[in-house]
């Protein structure tokens, strides 16, 4: 059943695993929480635009972006194969799983690049 | 001397017990597993956002302004409230298994678990100061 490309969806799994966990935290809360309610402020729209349009910027969040999809890919096909049991849609899954990914790693590289 | 190895036409069926789908609510571990697994969900759901965040300042100011309007929607606040639980969740746990997945050696010493998941940890808290003093000085 283990198939020989595992190590290579284990590495991106891996890989967005790290950062994920050190990046989006941080960044979530702030976005999404603490700046809606008020607490602070939040840069300018001039100096968030200058920060995220900058190519290096682009560079990281794309970076950041694709291995985020491509970390749930392959935690939520396992997830589904036995939380569920799903095991016999093996295949299926992981196409739905990794094609997800890959689809969103596309459309993130269409906005950012 | 003919010997017939004996080929079964189809393959036999394994002796497996069904599991329910839900065999993992009888113990917290399995729950805390299942939902260790599922914070995945809200990674994806971040990159996403981040997405939209990109999408919006390239459309301008009006744009943006008006994302950081809808992420004020109570509706929003608790999905992001939720998300960022899942998030830390996720991150706690990386952080906890991660001397398990990375054993580090120097000459003959083992670097202790304690030391490699302190790292990591030390590491999330400098980056979150960063990002948080980047953001709050604007």
């Amino acid at each position: 059943m283990k198939k020989s490309n595992d190590a290579f969806w284990w590495t991106l799994f891996g890989g967005g695993g790290a950062l994920t966990a050190m990046f989006v935290p941080a960044l979530l809360f702030l976005f999404t929480i603490a700046t809606p309610l008020g607490w602070v402020e939040g840069p300018s729209y001039a100096n968030i635009a200058w920060l995220l349009m900058h190519p290096l910027t682009r560079i990281v969040a794309f970076g950041l972006i694709s291995l985020s999809f491509f970390h749930w890919a392959h935690r939520f096909r396992f997830t589904l194969y036995d939380g569920l049991q799903l095991k016999h849609l093996f295949e299926l899954i992981a196409v739905i799983c990794y094609g997800g990914a890959i689809a969103g790693s596309l459309v993130a590289a269409y906005v950012l690049l | 001397m003919e010997s017939k190895t004996g080929y079964a036409l189809h393959h036999p069926k394994w002796q497996r017990d069904a599991k329910p789908i839900f065999w993992w609510v009888k113990r917290w571990v399995y729950i805390g597993f299942i939902f260790r697994e599922l914070t995945s969900v809200a990674v994806a759901y971040s990159a996403i956002l981040m997405i939209i965040l990109y999408r919006s300042v390239q459309s301008g100011p009006e744009a943006y302004a008006q994302m950081l309007e809808c992420l004020s929607h109570p509706v929003m606040l608790v999905i992001n409230v939720l998300a960022l639980g899942a998030v830390l969740y996720h991150s706690i746990t990386w952080f906890n298994l991660s001397p398990k997945a990375m054993v580090v050696r120097l000459g003959d010493w083992r670097v202790p678990d304690l030391m490699i998941a302190g790292g990591n940890y030390a590491g999330w808290f400098l980056i979150s100061a960063v990002i948080a003093a980047a953001y709050i000085l604007g």
